[in-house]
């Protein structure tokens, strides 16, 4: 579990995070979502401790991380897998090199244990066949795929992913975030989402944080979004026809 | 930002990239990376330019000093000092700012803005260590080497002219590149060399690591890590030759 308290976060004097709260629940699927310039990444780097926050406090199963010094951060950080927006994955190595990466780098296993860690990962999100490519030679799809394998290499308690289906197609982008889903049941991940994909909200909304201007708006789940009573996010859900025709099915079948 | 605050940035950054590796073996590997990076690819260059610029020393020198007071071996005398001296560290220093700064400076700032930085950080690895201390060892440790190959290979461009052209003769030319001979020439070029490798490298690192944005940013970061490591190479070359030379 992870815990937000009154987090605040300014840029130049742009407030970003205005004075955010928010719990994230272990074994479930946690999603921030908001409009594009909102502050969803600024909240998720704020939270890993990429960003520094102005006050507040984030507690990662009680531990503190804004009391924290750069090594203990960097201890807690081995329990930490992320999911770029861009993927991130390094260009000089190949995908099994970039999944072998955490192992290489934090883990005493032998060679032949990592190596059977890092394909049994890529196995686990179906790249068994393209491990010995390099990230320029494999489609977007994939990169996101290999960066998943990546991060969940070290079994880590909490993984982020900053909006991991924005450039896919709607199905690609429903696989991977089954896949987020499943891995997270699988092994009990405290799983934090930044998306403004409105199929995963619906698909995949467990604890859903409403972000509107960098306030916290709204909390709750897929379940409760049709009737929150909160403006910004009904404009926000809502904007888009079909969401509108959802809404009335939704509405007259009460 | 100003140059103070630079300074300062640039400090820290080096504080957390000079530290111990947390891996041994990756470093071994990424250092060896680097010096077949950096300089066998610079090598080449090294000798095609030391190679004419030490033919075209020697030319100028002979048009210049027609004159019959001046000994014979004044010419091979002076090529070989401004090799030794200036042309075979700072010189070539200042070309290889322009090859291995903006090499470094793209390549880290290129991994800046893809957020690859981010993602060694997150998984709990010190990304300057691991991303700048591999540059810098490597450069510094190839860079005695390549102020070596130029210095013989310059002396070796003036002897071509000897050899193809009567401008000058190859007795001439032999006796002045060994006439008052100091060694310590050669120690202190030594020295110039592996303190401008350190300054193009930590300077184009830094350049890199602190870009933000976009795919223009990194271009416009690598040319000021080019610029700021020349003028700051000049500005040290003055210092050494003041400290090793008077
Ligand atoms: N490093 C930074 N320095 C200054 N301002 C920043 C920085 N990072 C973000 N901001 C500002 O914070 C605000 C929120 O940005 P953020 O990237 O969190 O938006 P987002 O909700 O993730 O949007 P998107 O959905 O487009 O990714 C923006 O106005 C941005 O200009
Ligand atoms: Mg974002």
């Amino acid at each position: 579990m992870i815990e937000v308290q009154n987090a605040i976060k300014t840029f130049d004097g742009n407030q970003v995070l205005k004075n955010v709260s928010a719990i994230f629940e272990a074994g479930k699927t946690n999603l921030i979502i908001g409009q594009s310039g909102s502050g969803k990444t600024v909240l998720m780097k704020s939270i890993v401790g990429i960003h520094r926050i102005d006050s507040g406090h984030i507690l990662y199963d009680g531990r503190d991380i804004t009391i924290m010094k750069r090594k203990q951060l960097n201890q807690l950080r081995r329990e930490i897998g992320m999911l770029f927006q861009g993927s991130a994955l390094f260009d000089s190595m190949t995908v099994l090199e970039n999944v072998r990466f955490p192992l290489d780098m934090f883990s005493d296993e032998t060679e032949d244990e990592k190596d059977r860690r890092a394909r049994f990962c890529l196995e686990r999100v179906e790249l068994s066949h393209a491990v010995d490519l390099y990230p320029s030679e494999i489609s977007g799809g994939m990169q996101k795929r290999a960066a998943i394998a990546r991060a969940i290499v070290l079994n880590p308690k909490y993984l982020f992913c900053d909006e991991p289906n924005s450039g896919l197609d709607p199905k690609t982008s429903l696989l991977i975030d089954k896949l987020i889903q499943d891995i997270t049941h699988e092994f009990n991940i405290t799983t934090i989402i930044n998306t403004h994909d409105m199929n995963s909200v619906m698909e995949i909304g467990e604890n859903i944080i409403f972000i509107n201007k960098g306030e916290k708006a709204w909390q709750g789940n897929s379940n409760e979004i049709y009737d929150t009573g909160c403006q910004p996010l009904e404009d926000f859900i809502f904007a888009s026809e079909l969401f509108k025709k959802i809404k009335h099915v939704h509405s007259s079948n009460k | 930002m100003n140059a103070i605050e630079k300074v300062g940035e640039y400090a820290s950054l080096m504080y957390r990239t000079i530290t111990k590796p947390d891996r041994w073996s990756i470093f071994w590997k990424q250092y060896v990376n680097e010096v077949k990076k950096q300089g066998i690819d610079s090598l080449w260059i090294v000798v095609i330019i030391s190679t004419f610029i030490g033919a075209v020393i020697t030319i100028q020198m002979v048009l210049n000093t027609e004159n019959p007071l001046l000994p014979t071996y004044s010419t091979g005398l002076a090529t070989r000092d401004t090799l030794l001296l200036e042309f075979s560290s700072s010189i070539m220093c200042l070309i290889l700012a322009g090859k291995v700064g903006s090499n470094i400076a793209s390549e880290i700032g290129t991994m800046r803005i893809t957020e690859q930085i981010d993602a060694l950080d997150i998984m709990g690895v010190n990304s300057a260590n691991y991303l700048i201390l591999p540059k810098i060892t490597a450069f510094m440790t190839i860079i005695p080497c390549l102020v070596l190959v130029s210095m013989f290979v310059g002396i070796i461009g003036g002897y071509c002219v000897g050899i193809f052209t009567d401008i000058i003769t190859v007795h001439d030319y032999e006796v002045g590149i060994q006439y008052a001979f100091i060694p310590f020439y050669v120690t202190y070029s030594v020295i110039k060399g592996i303190v401008f490798a350190f300054i193009i490298s930590s300077v184009s690192s830094y350049y890199g690591y602190t870009v933000k944005g976009g795919a223009l940013e990194v271009g416009k970061s690598s040319t000021d890590a080019v610029v700021n490591s020349s003028v700051l190479i000049l500005l040290f070359n003055v210092m050494l030759t003041k400290l090793l030379l008077t």
